[in-house]
């Protein structure tokens, strides 16, 4: 919804707060999400956090989420699907050029990326979206990621 | 006068310590020189003689020429087939990708193409909504976007492979440019975006117009502290208003293109406003041209693209310098 989204970049800071606080927790369950299963957990998890993000960021499922780095506003959510904004054609106002009634959502980016701790991650470049992971869970995917980084750690 | 860097014959040159490309805008930039260059409006036709009589209106007076890609949404001759034609007879062109209409497999084949075919230079554009354009119901593709295409050209040229990892055997020897606009919103962002896009491989900006000096200044200014003018040549965009009217269409209509009243008032008060709206255009390139680390600009004279010459030449910005052109020999020897 775009009021919620409009909500989540004026409250970026709490938010990331809260992914700090729940991503350690997610990779502790690292055993259990793999006892049941990533495959089966897969579909579950998916609707979950399409609900959850859909409401708060209008959440495209690009399945590779970015929302640390763009001040928790959704590049998805750009008309022109842009993941390294703004384009040029941002209005005097600050609203799109495609959508003359919508803020941009790099000009939102950036009003959120200011207020995050980690302020400098909207400078990081990102790279192409990957299409074969769109609609599946960006979560599952970076509590393997991060645990399977944290063994690499430890066995060396 | 022809300059001893100057080439004189048709592109690609022998290649040079310290450069990328083989082509003439890195040669003159990296001289020193103040460079200028112009867009080159593609014809809604078949014939190649139409991208001729076009370019030859720039003839001795600019050192790129940019073969736009879809400009504005509306569709026209290809970019890569337009730098074909002006490569070979020996035109400098400045290839223009947009994001809009192809995805990563077709742009890649693209750069392969266009390089082979003599192109040194490409500006890598997101490009304009479909919306805006002649064919709004067109799908909008935007794989890539303008950073990440400079990423990916980038990587081709100089790890010579695509994005895949699969290996390219000859690379592209190109000159990377982009765009970025000082007078669009976020003011305090944009220098730090142009960093991202320096990072990501553009050796040059061209920007989009600029009638606010002001927001140029700034933006210089803060990318200077940065420290990003030594590692990127800036070429800020202009062009001549035909009328006041024309001024405020713009203005209300083309998002990122800021006018300030004072131009528009200049306009209404003239009697001829399109010679005016050229004057204007001259002296918003002598402003620009004093500006410290400013190595150029770039024309963009939509409609107006043979009052490009008379606007060099009135600046006095090429200080008496040739740019280099197909039979520019020719000519001299006969003076």
């Amino acid at each position: 919804m775009y009021k919620f989204r409009l909500w989540s970049v004026s409250n970026a800071r709490k938010l990331e707060a809260v992914y700090r606080n729940f991503e350690p927790v997610l990779i502790r369950l690292h055993p259990l999400f793999k006892w049941l299963g990533y495959g089966r957990l897969e579909k579950p998890v998916r609707v979950v956090e399409k609900v959850i993000k859909g409401l708060m960021f209008d959440c495209q499922m690009c399945g590779k989420c970015a929302l640390s780095s763009t001040g928790m506003s959704c590049p998805m959510n750009c008309p022109k699907s842009i993941r390294n904004g703004p384009c040029g054609g941002v209005r005097l106002d600050g609203n799109c050029e495609v959508k003359p009634e919508m803020r941009c959502v790099w000009v939102e980016a950036w009003r959120g990326s200011q207020q995050m701790r980690d302020s400098a991650a909207i400078n990081q470049v990102q790279i192409p979206v990957n299409h074969l992971l769109k609609d599946s869970s960006s979560w599952l995917r970076v509590v393997r990621h991060e645990f399977a980084a944290h063994e690499k750690e430890l066995a060396q | 006068m022809i300059a001893p860097f100057e080439p004189h014959s048709g592109s690609p040159l022998p290649e040079k310590e310290g450069h990328v490309s083989r082509g003439r805008l890195e040669r003159v930039l990296r001289a020193g020189q103040f460079a200028v260059t112009a867009e080159l409006a593609p014809p809604d036709s078949a014939l190649a003689e139409d991208v001729y009589e076009r370019a030859r209106l720039f003839d001795g007076y600019v050192d790129g020429m940019n073969a736009t890609d879809g400009s504005g949404a509306h569709c026209h001759m290809s970019s890569v087939a337009m730098c074909a034609l002006l490569t070979n007879v020996g035109y400098s062109p400045v290839l223009q990708i947009s994001c809009r209409d192809k995805n990563r497999i077709a742009i890649q084949g693209d750069v392969l193409g266009a390089a082979a075919m003599g192109v040194s230079n490409i500006l890598c554009l997101s490009g304009d909504g479909v919306q805006v354009g002649d064919h709004p119901e067109a799908k909008p593709v935007f794989d890539l976007d303008s950073m990440s295409l400079l990423e990916t050209i980038r990587i081709m040229r100089d790890e010579s492979r695509f994005l895949s990892g699969r290996p390219i055997t000859s690379p592209p020897q190109v000159f990377l440019g982009a765009a970025e606009n000082p007078s669009a919103p976020p003011f305090d962002f944009r220098p730090l975006r142009l960093a991202k896009k320096i990072a990501a491989g553009a050796q040059f900006i061209q920007t989009q117009y600029v009638f606010d000096i002001d927001h140029l200044r700034q933006f210089m200014a803060k990318s200077r502290d940065l420290g990003l003018l030594e590692k990127c040549f800036i070429l800020p965009g202009v062009g001549p208003l035909a009328s006041a009217r024309t001024a405020l269409w713009i203005r209300n209509n083309v998002p990122g293109i800021h006018i300030p009243d004072e131009i528009i008032k200049r306009l209404e008060g003239a009697s001829e406003p399109k010679l005016e709206g050229r004057k204007i255009c001259v002296e918003l390139i002598q402003q620009i041209k004093e500006i410290e680390d400013v190595s150029g600009v770039h024309i963009m004279a939509y409609r107006q693209e043979d009052a490009v010459g008379e606007i060099v030449k009135q600046s006095g910005v090429l200080e008496g310098r040739v740019p280099w052109y197909p039979g520019c020999e020719v000519q001299s020897n006969l003076a």
